[in-house]
C-alpha cells in the first residue's frame, strides 16, 4: 500500500474520486489536518460494517462537513442468509426453525407471526387451545423485555455508559434463563409451532416466572435512577434523532419510533391476536419525537410487559397446548430423557409396539408434513421494534410457496437518514441506537 | 389437498371449486420424471388453484372500501373496471388486483381520500408463479389505515418478459427499500424508483435468487460413500 504519511496506521492514496484515507485507529488528528489542507471540505466516512457502534454488520456511509453530517446512507445486506428462500424447501412446521433466526433478539415474535399466518391459511385460528395462546403471549412479553433490555444496554454502551450495559445484560440473562428452562434453548427456540406449542411448560416454571417478575420489578427502577434523570444521559438523547409523525407515516416507521410522536398505535390494541384484547395493559407514548422519548417508552413497555406476564400466570389453566386435529399436531409429545429432548418413550412404545397406523401417521406427518390449502395471508404482530408482518402464500403443498417477512428493523432503518442528516457525527450513534435495528431481521 | 375429494356418486369425481384461478398443474409425485411408474403415483394430477374473484357483497367493511375506491376512481376520471381487474375476498382479507399502469394513481387515492386513508404501506412482497402464464411475477402490497383500523392488499401481476411496474415510492416513501428488495430477489423493475439497485445481494450478482427456477446452490452431502443431494434437488411431495 502506498502511503504519504509516516504512521503505518493511517495511509492515504490518490484516486480519481479524490484522496482516500484508510484509518485504523488513533490517527484522526492527521486525517483532520490533511483534510483541512485539502481543497474539498467534505469527507465521506464509511462507518462499519465492522464497527462496534453500528449494531451488527450495518454500514453507514456518512458525508461529513466538519462535525456535521450532511448526508447519511445505509449499506445493508451483509447478513443476508436467504431464509425466505430456504423456507420454500422445508415443511410448514420446519419453517419455525428458520424464522426464529431472522431477528435473533425477538425469536418468539418471528415464530408467533409465522405460525399465526399458517394457522390463518389452515383456518384453525379458533381451534388453538387457550393454554397455548396464554403461553404464547407470555413468551412474547418476556421476549419484549429481553429485546428492550438489549436496546437500552447497547444504546448505553455506545454512549460510554457501561453500567447501563452491564445492568441490561444482567437482567436479560434472567429472561434467557427462563427461555432455556421452558424451551431448552437461549435463542433459536422453534417453540411456537403451527397449531400450538412444541411442548408444555416444565414443572417448576410457574414458580420461577413469578420469582422473575418479582426480581424484575425491583430491578427496573434502577434504569430510571441511572438514566432517566441523569443530566448527561438526557443531554445526549434529548432532541437527537428527531422524526415527527408525518415522517414516521411516510417512512413506515412503527413501534417505539412511531409512539414517540404521541400516536398510541399498537397492533396488540388495534388488531389483537392471541387474545391480547383480554389483557389489561397500557400503550406508553411520548411527544418528544426523539431518542429520549423512545428510551422512556421502552422502559415503560417493560413495566407493562411484566403486568401482562403476571396476568398470564394467573390465568394458566391445565389443558392441551396443541390443536386437537391429529392431521396437523405433531404426533409425539416431546419428553426430556437422559439423552436430551426427544419423543416420549410412551409414544415410541405405542408406534413401535402396538399401533402400525400410528407409526404410519407419525412417519407421514414428520417427513411429508401437512398440506395447507392454496391462498395467501398477511398477519402482523407488534414486535418490540414495530409491525412485524408475515405474508405467506401456499400452493396447496406441504411446503410454503412463498414467505415474506416485513421486518420492522428493515423499514425503520430507512429513517436513519432523516434522523441524522444535519446533526452531529456523535449523534448518529444515538439515533441509530434509538431505532434499535437488528441486522438479522433487516437482512434475513 | 388434491382435486376430486368431494366427488359425486361413484363416477369421475368433480374437480373441487371451479371458481379459482388455475396457476399451475402438477403431475406425479416425489419429483420422479424418468423410468417406469413403480410407485403408482405417476398418474397423479393436481391443479393448483388460488382463490378466484369474489362477487358482491364482500361483507363487513370490505364493501365500504370497495365503494369508496370505485367512487374515488371515477372522480379522478378513471374507469373502475379497468383499474380493478378483480377483487378477491379470502380468509377475512380483501385483495384488489390492480392493472399496473393505474397502480400509482390508485395508491394515491387510497392514501389521500379521507374515507379510505391508508396512511402506511407495509412494503411490497414478490411472488413468482412460473405456471401463471402472462402474469408470472406478482407484486403484493399491504396497505394499513390507522385512522379506520383496516388492512387491504393490492396485487399486480406482470409477465416475465416485461417485468415493469410503476414505482409507488412517490406516494409511499417507505417502499424505497422494499421495492429495491423485490427488484433484487425477483427482477421486478419498478419504473420511477429514485435508485433501483440491489440491496441484499452484492451489486454484481447475476440472476434473481427468489425466482422459482433459481437453484438454492446447495452442494450434495457425502456420507459413507453415499450422496445426499442438496435440498432443492431432493425428491419432494409436489
Amino acid at each position: 500500500m502506498s502511503t504519504s504519511h509516516a504512521t503505518p496506521s493511517a495511509s492515504a492514496r490518490e484516486t480519481t474520486e479524490g484522496t482516500v484515507y484508510t484509518v485504523t485507529g488513533g490517527d484522526w488528528d492527521e486525517i483532520a489536518e490533511a483534510a483541512a489542507k485539502g481543497d474539498d471540505e467534505k469527507i465521506i466516512v464509511n462507518m462499519g460494517p465492522q464497527h462496534p457502534s453500528t449494531h451488527g454488520v450495518l454500514r453507514l456511509i456518512l458525508e461529513i462537513d466538519g462535525e456535521t453530517v450532511t448526508e447519511a446512507r445505509c449499506g445493508i445486506g451483509y447478513l443476508h442468509t436467504g431464509i425466505e428462500k430456504n423456507l420454500e424447501y422445508r415443511t410448514w412446521t420446519q419453517g419455525t426453525t428458520f424464522v426464529t433466526r431472522m431477528d435473533y433478539l425477538t425469536p418468539f415474535f418471528n415464530e408467533a407471526a409465522y405460525c399465526l399466518a399458517v394457522e390463518k391459511l389452515l383456518g384453525i385460528e379458533d381451534q388453538i387451545p387457550d393454554r397455548a395462546n396464554v403461553i404464547r403471549v407470555m413468551m412474547m412479553e418476556l421476549n419484549r423485555i429481553s429485546s428492550h433490555l438489549v436496546a437500552i444496554a447497547t444504546g448505553g454502551m455506545e454512549l460510554g455508559a457501561t453500567t447501563v450495559m452491564i445492568y441490561g445484560f444482567r437482567d436479560r440473562e434472567m429472561v434467557l434463563d427462563l427461555f432455556e428452562l421452558i424451551t431448552g434453548l437461549r435463542m433459536n427456540h422453534a417453540y411456537i409451532r403451527p397449531g400450538g406449542l412444541a411442548q408444555d411448560l416444565p414443572p417448576g416454571a410457574i414458580d420461577q416466572l413469578r420469582e422473575f417478575v418479582k426480581k424484575m420489578r425491583k430491578n427496573l427502577p434502577e434504569y430510571d435512577k441511572l438514566c432517566s434523570g441523569n443530566p448527561v444521559f438526557q443531554a445526549r438523547l434529548k432532541d437527537v434523532g428527531h422524526l415527527d409523525l408525518a415522517g414516521c407515516m411516510a417512512l413506515g416507521a412503527t413501534g417505539p419510533i412511531l409512539r414517540s410522536t404521541g400516536l398510541p398505535h399498537d397492533l396488540r390494541k388495534a388488531q389483537p391476536y392471541c387474545g391480547y384484547e383480554t389483557y389489561d395493559f397500557e400503550v406508553p407514548t411520548a411527544d418528544t419525537c426523539d431518542s429520549y422519548g423512545r428510551f422512556l417508552i421502552r422502559l415503560e413497555e417493560m413495566h407493562q410487559s411484566l403486568r401482562i406476564v403476571e396476568q398470564c400466570l394467573d390465568r394458566l389453566e391445565p389443558g392441551p397446548v396443541m390443536v386437537a386435529d391429529k392431521k396437523i399436531a405433531w404426533p409425539a409429545q416431546l419428553a426430556l430423557g437422559p439423552d436430551g429432548l426427544g419423543n416420549s418413550l410412551d409414544h415410541i412404545k405405542n408406534i413401535m409396539g402396538t399401533s402400525m397406523e400410528a407409526l404410519i401417521h407419525h412417519f407421514k406427518l414428520v417427513t411429508e408434513g401437512f398440506r395447507v390449502p392454496p391462498g395467501q395471508a398477511y398477519v402482523a404482530v407488534e414486535s418490540p421494534k414495530g409491525e412485524l408482518g408475515v405474508h405467506v402464500v401456499s400452493d396447496g403443498g406441504t411446503r410454503p410457496y412463498r414467505v415474506h417477512f416485513r421486518d420492522p428493523s428493515f423499514t425503520n432503518l430507512q429513517t436513519m437518514a432523516a434522523m441524522c442528516e444535519g446533526g452531529q457525527v456523535a449523534d448518529v450513534i444515538v439515533a441509530v441506537a434509538s431505532i434499535d435495528p437488528v441486522m438479522g431481521g433487516v437482512d434475513r | 389437498m388434491s382435486d376430486g375429494q368431494t366427488g359425486g356418486n361413484g363416477a369421475v369425481p368433480a374437480p373441487r371449486g371451479n371458481s379459482g384461478e388455475v396457476i399451475d398443474v402438477r403431475r406425479g409425485m416425489f419429483g420422479a420424471k424418468e423410468g417406469g411408474d413403480t410407485s403408482g403415483y405417476g398418474g397423479l394430477v393436481r391443479t393448483v388453484r388460488l382463490p378466484g374473484a369474489s362477487s358482491r357483497p364482500y361483507g363487513g367493511w370490505f364493501d365500504e372500501v370497495a365503494d369508496e375506491l370505485e367512487g374515488a376512481l371515477e372522480e379522478a376520471g378513471l374507469v373502475p373496471e379497468e383499474v380493478i381487474e378483480k377483487t378477491v375476498v379470502d380468509r377475512g382479507e380483501i385483495t384488489f388486483h390492480i392493472a399496473r399502469e393505474h397502480l400509482p394513481a390508485t395508491a394515491r387515492i387510497l392514501r389521500d381520500d379521507p374515507a379510505l386513508r391508508f396512511e402506511t404501506c407495509t412494503g411490497v412482497s414478490g411472488v413468482h408463479f412460473p405456471g401463471d402464464k402472462g402474469r408470472e411475477l406478482h407484486a403484493v402490497y399491504h396497505l394499513r389505515s390507522i385512522t379506520h383500523n383496516r388492512l387491504i392488499r393490492l396485487e399486480v401481476g406482470v409477465p416475465d418478459d416485461d417485468p415493469h411496474i410503476p414505482s409507488i415510492v412517490s406516494v409511499y416513501p417507505t417502499n424505497d427499500w422494499h421495492e429495491r428488495e423485490t427488484y433484487d430477489f425477483f427482477g421486478l423493475i419498478f419504473d420511477g424508483h429514485p435508485a433501483l439497485t440491489r440491496i441484499m445481494m452484492p451489486d454484481d450478482w447475476q440472476g434473481f435468487p427468489q425466482r422459482k427456477d433459481y437453484p438454492l446452490g446447495g452442494i450434495p452431502v457425502e456420507y459413507k460413500g453415499a450422496q445426499i443431494p442438496a435440498p432443492d434437488q431432493r425428491r419432494s411431495y409436489s
